[in-house]
């Protein structure tokens, strides 16, 4: 338990298990981002795709365990070393406060952090559980009849003819609200930024970085965040100026 | 061209924290510091208005402080919320009066931290680092033992690297910079200057593991890569060490979880 | 009246170290542990010599004035370390480094222990090594050397201009390692205040603790002091502002004879002072002289002026002028003598008037500007950070400044001083450098002392004292000596004056660097004579301590140092003036030969004075060592 107790009680171990949490969830928000980004092509591809992820079974629930776990270590070991960190700044704070370079990016983790977790629970209430917008909500929608095989990985892992959630019309009536649209937009916007410190921040708590390539290193993180923002901008952004709409008729629903 | 600029004198208002002790509550208390020379280092300035409070009956402000020449990490102010105050890589004793313009309203706090409990006024009890040090800062070597100095190389390149981490000074600037008191950089900078010499690697495990127990345990910050540390670093030492030190963590957690040990580690009755 | 008693070995001088290890008494290893040393002071000597002890295993306590025993001022030197390694196959050896200390020394140092000190030198480097000092290195990974003034070798190890921050923090993470197995018991803020000699025996010290004030009695059965040197006595010098006399002061007014005091070096390359609240002067690399030309104006009116509007013909290159042999490299002592000449003509520069250019346009011209950035670039930086001034622009000011003092408590081949159980190693003592001490040689002693000579020689005197039989903390003298220090503690503090300890100490610099500085007169030292003890009179009366002694009290602190340097600034002149020669660092005006060297008077002179303290307003017994020098022929100084 040696190895536990070093990861889980000492600073720089707890450093570590946020950076691999990190990494983790990294790996999930560009494998999510890029999942949905087939909302710009024919239903077929979101919806296979969403049925594919269905069909996963106990794997998506086994990805879904990780995912978990990752969110609370990565959340623990924040609140801890947040508190630790209070204290050890002491009782008495400097008269006047100064930074020399510290980003607004590494200085605002903990808010980032709490504004993305406050939105990843919206997210899931709005689209996994259907816990807002009922009406709009997958479950709630007609079969989508797929049109042509889904392939993944060259497989084909949902057949044509095929009845499926309708996620791509859900997704789509879902960003038709402004207010919705908006503070997704706001929220995928404060995660690049938290991404903008902990992305090339974990290079540095694995010992990866240095001077040799810190400097190109940074230009990928903000590169990256920035790429990350524009793609998950994309979505309701195409879907609030029109060049993304319902593919059935609004009608048929309201005709239910 | 200077010279015009640097005799000017210049007046200040210091707000200085006032502490008795410890146990007492302190305050900001301000005094004025009048018709100074550009030429005069901060701490000759602090003498200055010492020597006056003096001749008052007042009680002098008290400061660390000893060689006056950046290199004994005793002085140890806080001026304008920057440990060691304006200026890059320099301690508080090489600061001057020029870095500052007549008329301004000068801050000195002590450096701020749990770890380093105010003693008096601007003096800090920084033992905690000397502790760190006993924990695991040293390669075990008596006097008498060691051999031919020439009968290990080092590569030049490790062995000034080693040096960049050894400039340290024990200031403890990286910690009263750091928002949240981390001591990090000062452990990183003593770890990697041993564990980068050949002379450093029959103890390097047992001593990043035993320097950053030691440091956790006596209630330092952890560390949020904001690079605060290395920036008011009055030697300027990179915050590159910490990332070796990290790394050096994660490696030696995994060989000492998972090495097998001698039985007879104790060592057996002569 | 004290006995001297040097306790050289006989025999050849390269047998004499080893011989000695085999003569001297041994401890038992079980019978350590039952030994308590006190060791005062944590710098290169006092570090090293605490955790050595301990590591034998006897039973240690350290006491430093400092928050942390890494601060001591060892760290300041920059230049490096010598040792006979002869890694340059250039032809260096144990007997090189001895006669170059000796002869640098000009002849007033003990052969047998300058001889010890070359030979441990190299065990000091294999130590410092070991112990993971990164000194610099060549390509293939061995270490590199370069070389220094006073030798024709190149043996000077270095770690970057921080050699003696590096070696210091080698011996304190010696330390730590100890204190932290408990083998050490160290005790930082915490400043000896006197020794307690009981039955004509060191055996214990009483201290002060910097943060509570309170006095403590500290028993042990034999005590080491390694505290370092006295140039704090001029008040400006490159010593740190903590640096101070009081522990070897108040030991020699315990009967610890004070060996040679007038001996002190002053740095040709120091910054200036630019005024009266300079509280510290910062030192220069003396490598600076090798590219630029040291002069001031030749007329007075001309000093104030911008010195590029100063024509060539009217500028005075007194060193060339003075010394066309060597010129701007001539040797340290006589350069800092011909800059305080011309000062005192009038024709200084500066606004004190207290400097000379340092210029090194001819070198910029010859090397250009990037040339001079490469071999100098962080000189100049320093320069810049201190002066705001461009040396690549206008010239450098430079002033001599105290930087190191040879002589101290007196010691035998033990390094234990004439009172059985008091050992003294580093500047504290007077032993190895005689009247001058080359550079990169402080580095060597202090660790040489701690590292190599102390381990052996306490045994001598330990092994005759019976185990435990060390006196209690409670006897009637550690209460009447704490009792002493109460006394004058409350002295200060209830002593209503109007001054601030300052401006005794800046009065006291003034006299010392006028009457007993880099060159001395009779007349000047029988006026320093007179004017100390009026000072010190002065000082008394109308000294204001403010606050109170059971608290952490700068101002007190400072009281007790000052007090004691006023005392010994009187003691340093009465040695400079009954010291009718000139030899290194005590330089008398009245003897000199005609190119302005050093005339030593080997037949009045040839010994060690060593001065015992009488009591209180009573002249001090002058003691006397005779130097035999058995292998190497006094002979005068010759570096041209």
């Amino acid at each position: 338990m040696h190895l536990f107790g070093l990861f889980f009680r000492s600073s720089i171990g707890r450093k570590i298990l946020m950076a691999v949490t990190g990494l983790i969830l990294i790996g999930f928000v560009i494998g999510h981002l890029v999942g949905n980004l087939q909302v710009f092509q024919d239903p077929d591809h979101l919806n296979g795709y969403a049925q594919f992820l269905r069909q996963l079974g106990p794997w998506l629930w086994v990805a879904r365990l990780v995912l978990i776990v990752s969110v609370v270590i990565h959340i623990w070991a924040a609140t801890a070393l947040t508190l630790e960190n209070n204290r050890a700044r002491g009782p008495e704070p400097y008269g006047v406060k100064y930074t020399i370079r510290a980003t607004l990016a590494s200085r605002s983790m903990r808010l980032t952090g709490y504004v993305v977790l406050a939105f990843v629970l919206y997210h899931l209430a709005h689209f996994t559980w259907g816990a807002v917008s009922r009406e709009s909500y997958k479950d709630n929608l007609e079969l989508y009849t797929m049109q042509n095989d889904y392939r993944f990985a060259g497989m084909p892992v949902v057949k044509a003819g095929a009845e499926v959630h309708d996620v791509h019309e859900m997704v789509i009536l879902g960003f038709q609200s402004p207010v919705v649209s908006l503070f997704y937009i706001v929220a995928v916007g404060l995660l690049s930024f938290h991404l903008l410190h902990g992305f090339d921040s974990l290079f540095q708590t694995f010992g990866l970085r240095s001077s040799r390539w810190s400097g190109c290193l940074r230009k990928v993180t903000v590169l990256f965040c920035l790429v990350y923002f524009l793609g998950n901008l994309a979505i309701p952004g195409a879907v609030l100026i029109g060049s993304l709409r319902p593919h059935t008729a609004r009608v048929a629903v309201s005709g239910r | 061209m200077v010279a015009a600029n640097t005799t000017q004198p210049l007046s200040i208002t210091l707000r200085v924290w006032r502490q008795a002790d410890a146990r007492q509550p302190g305050k900001f208390v301000e005094y004025q510091a009048k018709d100074l020379s550009p030429n005069m280092s901060f701490l000759e300035m602090l003498d200055v208005v010492n020597d006056q409070l003096t001749g008052k009956g007042e009680d002098p402000i008290a400061f660390a402080h000893d060689c006056r020449e950046g290199i004994c990490g005793t002085c140890s102010c806080t001026i304008n919320g920057k440990p060691h105050g304006p200026g890059k890589g320099v301690a508080t004793c090489q600061i001057y009066m020029r870095a500052f313009r007549d008329g301004d309203v000068v801050t000195v706090e002590p450096f701020r931290a749990a770890a380093f409990p105010v003693v008096k006024d601007l003096i800090t009890d920084r033992s905690a680092f000397d502790k760190i040090q006993s924990a695991g800062g040293f390669i075990t070597v008596r006097a008498g033992s060691a051999p031919e100095a020439n009968g290990m190389p080092v590569p030049k390149p490790d062995a000034d690297l080693a040096m960049d981490a050894a400039t340290c000074i024990g200031c403890g600037a990286c910690v009263a910079a750091c928002k949240n008191a981390s001591a990090m950089l000062f452990v990183a900078a003593k770890v990697s200057h041993l564990g980068l010499m050949p002379q450093g690697q029959a103890e390097r495990d047992r001593r990043v593991l035993a320097m950053v127990g030691t440091m956790d345990e006596l209630g330092f910050g952890n560390c949020t890569n904001y690079y605060e540390c290395s920036a008011a670093c009055p030697k300027l030492i990179s915050h590159d060490f910490i990332a070796r030190m990290n790394r050096d963590f994660l490696t030696a957690s995994f060989r000492t979880s998972f090495k097998p040990e001698s039985a007879g580690a104790s060592g057996g009755a002569a | 009246m004290a006995t001297l008693e040097s306790k050289t070995p006989s025999g050849p001088l390269a047998d004499k170290w080893r011989k000695h290890k085999a003569d001297i008494k041994l401890v038992n290893p079980a019978n350590k542990r039952k030994y308590e040393v006190i060791v005062v002071g944590a710098g290169l000597a006092g570090a090293s010599a605490a955790s050595s002890l301990a590591d034998l295993g006897y039973k240690v306590k350290c006491f430093v004035f400092h928050d942390s025993p890494r601060r001591a001022h060892s760290i300041a030197a920059q230049g490096g370390i010598n040792a006979a390694k002869n890694y340059q196959n250039d032809g260096d050896s144990v007997y090189r480094l001895f006669y170059d200390t000796i002869k640098g020394g000009d002849y007033r140092s003990r052969e047998a222990n300058v001889h010890r000190l070359a030979e441990v030198s190299v065990n000091i480097i294999d130590q410092c090594v070991a112990q993971g000092v990164p000194f610099a290195r060549e390509y293939g990974g061995l270490l590199a050397n370069r070389s220094f003034g006073g030798a024709q070798v190149s043996r000077t190890f270095y770690a970057r201009g921080q050699t003696g921050q590096q070696l210091l923090l080698g011996a304190y993470s010696a330390l730590m390692r100890t204190a932290g197995a408990g083998t050490v018991d160290l005790r930082t803020q915490k400043e000896m205040l006197d020794l307690v000699v009981v039955d004509g025996q060191a055996k214990g010290v009483i201290v002060r603790d910097l943060v509570t004030g309170a006095l403590e009695r500290h028993a042990a059965d034999a005590v080491v002091l390694a505290t370092g040197g006295y140039g704090n006595v001029f008040n400006l010098s490159t010593y740190a502002r903590g640096s101070n006399a009081t522990a070897i002061w108040r030991a020699y007014k315990r009967g610890a004879c004070f060996a040679n005091p007038c001996y002190t070096q002053i740095h040709p390359t120091c910054i200036p002072v630019s005024g009266d609240y300079q509280s510290k002067l910062t030192l220069m690399s003396e490598s600076l002289r090798n590219d630029g030309r040291i002069w001031v104006p030749k007329k007075k009116e001309d000093r104030l002026k911008d010195p590029s509007t100063i024509a060539d013909a009217d500028r005075d290159y007194f060193l060339e002028r003075m010394y066309p042999a060597f010129g701007n490299l001539c040797p340290r002592d006589i350069a800092s003598r011909a800059a305080k000449r011309v000062c005192d003509e009038g024709r200084g520069v500066g606004p004190s008037g207290l400097g000379v250019y340092l210029d090194f346009s001819d070198a910029i011209s010859r090397l250009g500007a990037n040339g001079v950035r490469e071999r100098y670039g962080n000189l100049f930086d320093i320069y810049h950070e201190i002066t705001a001034e461009s040396a690549y622009e206008q010239p450098m000011r430079i002033f001599p400044a105290v930087h190191y003092t040879m002589g101290g408590l007196w010691v035998d081949y033990n390094l234990m001083s004439n009172i059985p159980g008091l050992f003294v190693l580093g500047e504290a003592n007077f032993s190895d450098h005689g009247a001058n001490r080359l550079g990169a040689s402080a580095l060597m002693q202090g660790l040489a002392d701690g590292y190599f000579v102390i381990p052996y020689t306490i045994g001598d005197y330990l092994a005759t004292q019976k185990p435990g039989s060390r006196p209690s903390a409670d006897g009637a003298q550690f209460k009447a000596a704490e009792e002493a220090i109460r006394t004058m503690t409350k002295r200060f503090v209830d002593n209503q004056g109007r001054e601030p300890v300052s401006h005794f100490h800046k009065r006291l610099g003034k006299l010392m660097w006028e009457f007993c500085g880099m060159a001395r007169t009779k007349a000047g030292l029988e006026t320093a004579l007179q004017k100390i003890p009026e000072l010190r009179e002065e000082f008394w009366a109308n000294v204001r301590v403010p606050g109170s002694a059971e608290t952490l009290n700068q101002s007190l602190e400072q009281a007790g140092r000052v007090a004691d340097f006023l005392e010994l600034g009187e003691l340093m002149c009465r040695d400079a003036l009954t010291r009718e020669e000139s030899c290194g660092g005590h330089f008398r005006e009245e003897h000199q030969h005609p190119d302005g060297e050093c005339k030593r008077n080997d037949d009045g002179f040839g010994h060690v004075a060593a001065w015992e303290y009488r009591g209180e307003g009573q002249t001090p017994q002058r003691n006397v060592e005779a130097l035999n020098y058995e292998f190497v022929k006094m002979s005068v100084r010759n570096y041209k």
